[in-house]
């Protein structure tokens, strides 16, 4: 296959940055997107011409590493982590267009890498159970229905990626935090620490420069997990019934 | 120099009780004046973090990923191991190390094994009330399943993603932390150096991966969670940043490197494509549980395949050769993974193999969905069964998956003894960054028992232990030793940004992973083993004199990331050749040719090389130094590991 791509380049987050135009030759389709990529910043080195950066580790869909905006849609045509997207979903003689994930939450660090560390903001903010090491009941102990489990199951697989940001026209989170409210309000264990979860998560998503929610559901229709909207009802739910008996000070 | 494990006296079952009774203990108000840096935010990097910051300590997290959820555990499928018994088939504490001990042919430490099993049980308690969401039956209760090489059902599992969801649940003990501002995080910064002083781990120096910056930190103990060396075969499971840096550059620092030969190829990943690949796939062992492995019964059948005359549907019965069923009886399919691998080489070394390459064997589901309907087996792998179908374009509830082994994970590591400490005091090295658990072979579902049993249960006594006996003063980074270490690590960094030659990274490190997959993969002889050493130093030279690294120090640089990694794997390889040249045995996932009994199983040679093999860094193109601990067996008889 030969392809022309055009890939955002910017040297770093103060520089205004642009497209740049390359030809791939030779990609096969069994190649990774990733892959493909790599092909090609081995023959910019060779060129003397800096490689392209983007962010990317694990390469089987579940460290969350990877992102890029292909042909306006994050993680690519298929719901799917763009480490495993394959060229076979290309075709020979196409135009691809790669950006990074856009988001004033998320600023570019160089070329299609973005800072996602506010993410980590929103979790520290109170996606968690406190409980230290040690001391813990034992695990039977509290038997949770399968159909609960299961449920807290779907929203754990949220792998941060934030493809839901970028896929969402007011760069919401809603999708992210949301599964991680919904995880934990579901289980037992979350419950003790159940409103000032929901509240203070929300509260760190706000001042992250999120966007609201407009239940349009792109997020959903982009997450690589298949993450559901619902949990952002159940987060609403969460929060509302949270506020009017708050317990934060 | 003789190696001191400090495995306590006494009976197996009170070592580890009688051991945290004899430990020092740090006083509560005193923990806030010790610093603790932790490299590495895996299962156990972010599980110590978290763990020592509850207990007070300060502690300084680093990771080279943009957050510490991204840390390679996230990637480990199938599950964790915990001798519950909750299935009341037979397991016990007894059982779960008995079977690590002989799973790892007999070339890991008693005390440190059977410490391992004890914890296990409290590790599931923890991630449960850190509200990670395991597999639960319909009456509400955990769920278990058996798991390669195991005869009773003691693992848990969340979905085919146990090693995300318990990274989670570490990654949220961990976020508490960092909101109650004992850990202070740093992402993307990867360790380069460490700094001893006067012997002793006093801090080290890192690179800002944004900014190039070069930094140096200072603390009372330095723990390495920086998991394992596998990418020096470049094509692994691991994921791309995976590396041994941090390791290596311990090493050369004087914490002795033990049984780095020791390598696990996994049996069931998705098989090599082209030269473009860049890492390879793993298939959750679990599917072993109910997928039938077979190759054509002759080559002839073999050969028509290849060239796609026939599929794989229309072999018939008699035709296909289910090779581990019938070389063993009663383990079959789930033998553990270095003979599933050997034997997956050997049919395919014999021309029976079944994709383009000659180099996969069939995994097949079709006598499970038989038996169970395509909708249990579904729900079993689903997501796995996705993924094939993702990679490779093939349906595989229509069609055998074809599988082949890739590396996967490397059981030897920094030497340490029973409280985690390298021979540099002060310096530890936890999960699967040490060597200590899984002697020659690691049995499945049992990595993430030992990264979170290190993290959670066994570093917060025993740094406590090391601690308490220094001074409670600041610790800063004013000793001439920091300004040394990381003016090295400057120059080091400005010789690789000005060689300017002609190869990119990746090319060096094909190279030596080719060379490293052949001589010292899955079989390898002294023949071997000896031109490849050769051949490794040659690379390594041709790397320093015609490598080109783009870019300069103080931008976000992945090629100069690559480069400083890709150059340490170029000198542990060569200790890899020699660590398999010296163990004239074969064991676990060493297997030298030469030593095989007549029906090719491996051949221990218990009477000479029942020991670790730690090797010392004497210096810049010097060969290291051997030295031996010897391992002492005293409930364990050892015998010919047999699965048939």
């Amino acid at each position: 296959m030969k392809l022309t791509l055009k890939i955002w380049r910017q040297k770093n987050t103060a520089d205004k940055g642009g497209f740049v135009t390359y030809v791939a030759d030779h990609v096969s389709k069994d190649m990774s997107f990733l892959e493909m990529l790599d092909v090609l910043n081995d023959q910019l080195t060779e060129r003397g011409e800096d490689p392209v950066h983007f962010d990317h580790d694990c390469r089987e869909g579940i460290c969350g590493m990877c992102s890029l905006y292909i042909n306006g849609k994050p993680h690519g045509p298929l719901q799917t982590t763009t480490c495993q997207l394959h060229m076979r979903s290309f075709s020979d003689g196409e135009t691809i267009t790669i950006e990074p994930w856009r988001a004033k939450a998320f600023p570019v660090v160089k070329d299609l890498v973005v800072n996602r560390s506010a993410f980590d903001r929103i979790i520290q903010a109170g996606g968690y159970v406190s409980v230290n090491t040690g001391g813990v009941p034992d695990a039977n102990e509290i038997p949770i229905p399968k159909t609960i489990a299961d449920l807290a199951m779907d929203a754990a697989q949220c792998i941060g990626c934030g493809a839901c940001v970028a896929a969402c026209k007011n760069a919401s989170a809603m999708l992210f935090t949301s599964a991680k409210v919904s995880q934990l309000a579901l289980l037992p264990q979350g419950q003790v620490e159940r409103k000032t979860r929901a509240e203070k998560m929300v509260a760190q998503m706000d001042a992250e420069g999120f966007g609201a929610c407009t239940n349009t559901g792109a997020c959903e229709a982009e997450c690589p997990k298949g993450i559901s909207i619902t949990n952002i009802a159940r987060m609403n739910r969460e929060y509302f019934s949270a506020v009017v008996s708050s317990e934060n000070m | 120099m003789i190696l001191d494990s400090k495995i306590p006296a006494g009976p197996l079952a009170e070592k580890w009780t009688k051991h945290k009774f004899s430990s020092k203990l740090v006083n509560p108000a005193n923990k806030r004046k010790y610093d603790v840096i932790v490299v590495g935010t895996g299962l156990a990097g972010a599980s110590a973090a978290a763990s020592l910051a509850e207990l007070g300590y300060n502690v300084k997290a680093f990771c080279f990923q943009d957050s510490p959820r991204r840390a390679h555990s996230i990637a480990a499928q199938g599950g964790i191991n915990a001798a519950k018994n909750y299935q009341n088939d037979g397991d016990s504490i007894y059982r779960l190390f008995y079977d690590t001990i002989k799973g790892g042919d007999y070339r890991a430490r008693e005390g440190n094994v059977y410490r391992l099993a004890e914890v296990s049980v409290k590790i599931i308690d923890q991630c449960v009330a850190q509200g990670v969401p395991f597999a639960r039956e319909y009456g509400g209760l955990l769920a278990n399943r058996s798991f390669g090489g195991a005869q009773v059902s003691r693992t848990f599992y969340a979905r085919g993603q146990t090693g995300q969801q318990l990274l989670l649940g570490a990654y949220s003990a961990l976020s508490r932390q960092v909101a109650n501002g004992k850990v202070k995080l740093f992402p993307r910064t990867e360790m380069m150096d460490l700094v001893v002083i006067d012997g002793q781990a006093k801090g080290i120096v890192t690179r800002n991966l944004i900014t190039g910056a070069v930094e140096t930190h200072a603390a009372h103990a330095v723990l390495l969670c920086t998991g394992g060396y596998g990418n020096v075969f470049f094509l692994s499971t691991n994921a791309m940043g995976s590396n041994v840096t941090a390791a290596w550059r311990a090493h050369k620092r004087g914490a002795f490197f033990a049984n780095p030969c020791f390598t696990q190829i996994h049996p069931t990943c998705i098989p090599v494509s082209g030269d473009h690949q860049s890492k390879l796939t793993l298939m959750s062992e679990s599917l072993r549980n109910d997928g039938r492995v077979w190759v054509p019964a002759t080559q002839q059948i073999a050969e028509k395949l290849r060239k796609g005359q026939i599929k794989a549907n229309d072999i018939k019965e008699e035709d296909r050769d289910y090779f581990l069923e019938r070389k063993y009886p009663s383990f079959g399919n789930l033998v553990p993974r270095d003979v599933a691998s050997r034997n997956a080489k050997y049919v395919c070394d014999e021309g029976r193999g079944v994709n383009e390459t000659g180099e996969a064997v069939y995994l097949d589901f079709r006598d499970a969905i038989k038996r169970d309907t395509r909708k249990i087996i579904e729900q079993k792998y689903g997501n796995l069964f996705d993924m094939y179908k993702q990679i490779t374009g093939e349906d595989p509830y229509e069609m055998p998956m074809m599988i082949y082994p890739a590396v996967h994970y490397t059981m030897g590591g920094l030497w340490v003894d029973y409280n985690l400490m390298t021979t540099v005091p002060g310096l530890y090295a936890l999960g699967e960054a040490n060597f200590s658990e899984h002697g020659a072979n690691r049995l499945g579902a049992s990595a993430l028992m030992q990264g979170l049993a290190d993290g959670y249960f066994v570093i917060p006594y025993t740094v406590g232990d090391y601690l308490a006996q220094l001074a409670p003063k600041p610790v800063d980074d004013t000793h001439p030793e920091f300004a040394r270490v990381k003016a090295e690590v400057q120059g080091r960094i400005n010789t690789l940004l000005n060689i300017n030659g002609t190869k990119p990274v990746d090319y060096f490190h094909k190279r030596l992973g080719k060379i490293m997959w052949n001589e010292c993969g899955m079989a390898r002889t002294e023949e071997g083993l000896k031109g490849a050493k050769a051949e490794i130093q040659a690379l390594k030279k041709e790397f320093w004199s015609n490598v080109k690294v783009m870019g300069t120090n103080e931008e976000l640089n992945q090629t100069l990331e690559k480069a400083n990694r890709v150059a340490d794997f170029l000198e542990l390889g060569e200790l890899m050749v020699d660590d398999a040249l010296n163990r004239n045995e074969s064991c676990g996932g060493h297997f030298r040719e030469e030593y095989q009994t007549p029906d090719g199983e491996a051949l221990r040679d218990d009477e000479n090389y029942a020991y670790v093999a730690a090797w010392k860094y004497l210096g810049e193109g010097q060969e290291e130094e051997l030295v031996k601990e010897e391992l002492v067996f005293e409930n364990v008889k050892l015998t010919q590991r047999s699965y048939k």
